[in-house]
């Protein structure tokens, strides 16, 4: 596969996601124009591209999609869910078309069928035959017809355009009013009519065309494409297809226009101009042109002008695309810059220079704000991924009879793209329990007194250094009573033990745990929530679960913004340095000998009258030597509990940049990478979580 | 509401292929071998367009033109004619007698269709 068509595949991928978005929010608003035309700009260029670069099965295919959107987008066919749902399949059928997966035999059968019905929106192939080679022979007109077509983007131009045709027009079975619609079909488009030619009643011939019209069209396909529209009036009073440049031409003044189009001498204009009135006025007044005329020219000013502000738009939200691994290139780039630039401050400021710690002062700054912004170009709206949970509820509430609405909220809320890809899957899992397990069938929900249409909201907000990320439905809850007798079934918990609620709901992230109480093919499975805790874990995020019987359940994922730095707590033990990430920590106590001795050889500290079990992470490393005589507990909160970390000595807050281990260290479970401290050391981020996790395994 | 093309055409190949791609595009076909064969079959029946060869026995193209250009009930309809590179003055005449357009052969089916959607809307 070449590289061009690489890139167009990745821009229709990216285009299938487009259109999905469309075609959902198509669904909840089949007027908006705007939506159609995107829709229908999506097939466009999927189809226009594609024939370009050898994908000719999509190019076909796409074809009739693109023309029935084409008539949505005229009025002509109105938006119906039949529609949404035929175009949501020809979508999936174009993916699969993509990802060039083998035909099974039944792919062509299905897009036949496709097509066929997209054809009954089509005017006058009601009763047509889908035909086995149908699509093929139509999608191939415009691009054998007018041969290179300059590309869609930037190509366009635009025309000025007079029709007058013969007097004797329709006697040759022409129609002038067909011809315009062709001129509508190539792009945007300004007519105006002439009717000054029209004779009085008693001298005129009916079968006779006397109108004439001027035509300011902005079209892509070319002058060639232009000019075959006129092909067979070629006999035409008046024909002139002149290009313009919209570019230079955006802020003309209409008298210019009109010198230009010859309809006016410049000595007439400059006469008139001299009056000071409406020049368009002006110039009827004085008989020198006819009304119709200075229509025709405010048409041009007004269509370039419009066509001029498109582009500028265009241009405004212009973005260049760039390989993500450049960016994480960059972001390790910057990250050995932050490295290097503390071992500068350091370095100045043992050697006591003034000029030195001045020019280390401005490099740390800058290197600050070097640093934010590289962060912030891998950082993206969470909103792509919400608008695919769209078409998720969607499909599931209908395919399991139940009325959901989903509701999006901080859909612009940023996040690092790498953390969005990794929520993906955890979310599916959670909107799928929302929908299976939460939302009950319409006739429950108006049984207990609710509205019939469940609703599932899913929020994301930033929180500090955090995004927070809500799944919420307002469905039956989670049972307390069930979640209990199931722990106890599979022996998680004792009979005796008393939990509060919290921790009860928590037990569902225990792996193999599922209370539902028929497996339907979406969830309840028992794989489920464990998985999603351990995505979490892994993004290092934390999961809570709020829940009310009856009214709603509420699951919060909190997240790190980027994955690439993490604020993190720096110590010491014996000569090795380590960074306990600042998320989890609590506080900081000092745990003398006598601590110890008090406690009767049991790993247990008093903090403030509340006992905290703690790891001495000394042992835990086995690091030789002796402990210093005050050492340092630093409290962190693990999954609801305290537990206490014991280090040598706390030095202090630290902004670590990730630097992930070798290959060599992928088994060891307690370090989850490293980083570079600014005289050079190497310290290493621990995964607190799993060094408790650890501990208490081993303790059992 | 199929709309009703005639093909006229002296050569069964063409006609076969003219017929196909239409029917295949939805449209109603009514096949006739020559200009004398056309009128018969017209005969005042409505047809919204005509496709038709130039060179044909008994009644040529040209001749066919100028007689259904001369009848009211055809006198607006969109009318194609079937040429040949080499016929351009064949072509002038043909736009003198009243038609709408021409199709050079040899054409692919998607050009037919591509004209016919052209003049027919």
């Amino acid at each position: 596969m070449d590289k061009h068509q690489a890139a167009f595949k990745e821009e229709a991928y990216e285009l299938l996601g487009e259109l999905e978005t469309a075609l959902m929010a198509l669904e909840e608003n089949p007027k908006d124009d705007e939506l159609i035309g995107r829709v229908f700009r999506a097939m466009h260029t999927i189809k226009g591209s594609g024939a370009m670069f050898g994908f000719d099965a999509i190019a076909a295919f796409t074809h009739d999609v693109e023309t029935v959107f084409d008539l949505v987008r005229n009025g002509r066919v109105a938006v119906s869910r039949e529609l949404i749902d035929l175009t949501l399949l020809a979508r999936d059928h174009i993916h699969r078309l993509l990802d060039g997966r083998e035909d099974d035999g039944n792919q062509e059968a299905e897009a036949a069928q496709i097509v066929a019905r997209f054809r009954q929106f089509l005017p006058g192939a009601k009763n047509g035959d889908p035909g086995q080679d149908g699509p093929e022979a139509q999608a191939a007109v415009p691009f054998t017809g007018s041969g290179t077509s300059p590309p869609e983007n930037g190509g366009s131009g635009t025309y000025r355009i007079r029709f007058r045709p013969a007097p004797g027009i329709f006697a040759t079975g022409n129609n002038p009013v067909r011809i315009l619609d062709e001129l509508r079909e190539l792009g945007p488009c300004r007519i105006v009519a002439h009717t000054d030619a029209v004779p009085s009643l008693d001298e005129i011939d009916p079968e006779s065309c006397y109108t004439y019209w001027d035509i300011l069209l902005t079209s892509a396909k070319g002058l060639n494409a232009v000019q075959d529209v006129f092909i067979f009036v070629d006999d035409a009073v008046e024909l002139e297809i002149e290009p313009i440049d919209a570019e230079d031409n955006w802020d003309k003044k209409i008298g210019e226009i009109m010198v230009e189009r010859g309809d006016v001498a410049p000595e007439d204009l400059a006469r008139v101009l001299s009056e000071r009135k409406r020049i368009g006025e002006q110039l009827i007044d004085k008989g020198l042109v006819l009304p119709g005329k200075v229509e025709a020219a405010l048409a041009e000013q007004e269509h370039v002008r419009e066509i001029h502000k498109e582009r500028q738009i265009a241009e405004a939200a212009a973005s260049i695309r760039v390989a993500a691994s450049r960016l994480d290139v960059l972001v390790d780039l910057v990250g050995e810059l932050v490295t290097v630039q503390s071992r500068l401050t350091q370095t100045a400021s043992r050697l006591h220079d003034p000029g030195l710690l001045l020019v280390a002062e401005e490099v740390e700054r800058l290197t600050e704000e070097l640093r934010d912004n590289t962060m912030s170009i891998r950082m993206l709206p969470i909103g792509s991924t919400f608008s695919k949970f769209k078409r998720l509820v969607r499909d599931l509430s209908a395919e399991l009879g139940k009325e959901v609405v989903f509701l999006t909220e901080g859909a612009e809320t940023e996040l690092d793209k790498n953390v969005i890809e990794k929520l993906n899957d955890p979310l599916v899992h959670l909107i799928r329990n929302c929908i299976d397990h939460g939302i009950e069938r319409p006739e429950a929900r108006t049984a207990a007194g609710k509205r019939a249409q469940g609703v599932v909201r899913l929020t994301a907000e930033h929180s500090g250094a955090s995004v927070l990320i809500r799944v919420e439905d307002d469905g039956s809850g989670l049972d307390a009573e069930a979640i209990r007798a199931k722990a106890l079934e599979k022996r998680l918990i004792s009979p005796e033990t008393a939990l509060a609620e919290k921790d009860l709901f928590n037990l569902i992230f225990a792996p193999g745990f599922s209370t539902a109480k028929t497996v339907t093919n979406i969830s309840g499975r028992g794989v489920g929530m464990d998985v999603v805790k351990r995505s979490i874990d892994a993004l290092r995020g934390t999961i809570e679960i709020a829940s009310q019987r009856g009214v709603r359940t509420t699951i919060t994922l909190k997240l790190p913004l980027t994955m690439a730095i993490i604020d993190g707590l720096l110590v010491r033990i014996g000569q090795g340095y380590f960074i306990l990430p600042l998320a989890t920590v609590e506080e900081c106590v000092e745990l003398t000998l006598t601590d110890i001795r008090e406690a009767h050889g049991r790993d247990l500290a008093n903090v403030r009258g509340e006992l905290v079990p703690y790891i001495p992470l000394r042992q835990r490393f086995g690091i030789g030597g002796t402990p210093p005589v005050i050492q340092q507990i630093v409290t962190t909160r693990v999954d609801g509990n305290r537990i206490g970390l014991v280090v040598d000595q706390v030095i202090g807050q630290h902004q670590a940049v990730i630097k992930p281990l070798g290959q060599f260290y992928q088994g060891v479970e307690e370090v989850s990478g490293a980083t570079i401290l600014g005289d050079g050391t190497l310290a290493l981020i621990l995964d607190i979580p799993k060094i408790v996790q650890r501990s208490e395994e081993e303790g059992k | 509401m199929g709309k009703i093309i005639m093909t006229v055409d002296d050569s069964a190949s063409v006609r076969q292929m003219v017929g196909f791609t239409l029917r295949d595009a939805g449209y109603e076909v009514i096949e006739a071998s020559d200009g004398r064969d056309a009128l018969a079959k017209l005969n005042g029946k409505t047809v919204q367009m005509v496709i038709t060869d130039l060179n044909m026995p008994n009644l040529d193209g040209i001749g066919l033109i100028r007689s259904l250009r001369g009848s009211a009930a055809y006198k607006f309809i969109p009318i194609i004619m079937l040429t040949t590179e080499s016929q351009a003055d064949k072509k002038q005449e043909g736009k003198a007698a009243g038609a709408t357009g021409w199709i050079v052969k040899p054409f692919k089916p998607d050009q037919l269709l591509s004209v016919v959607r052209k003049v027919l809307g």
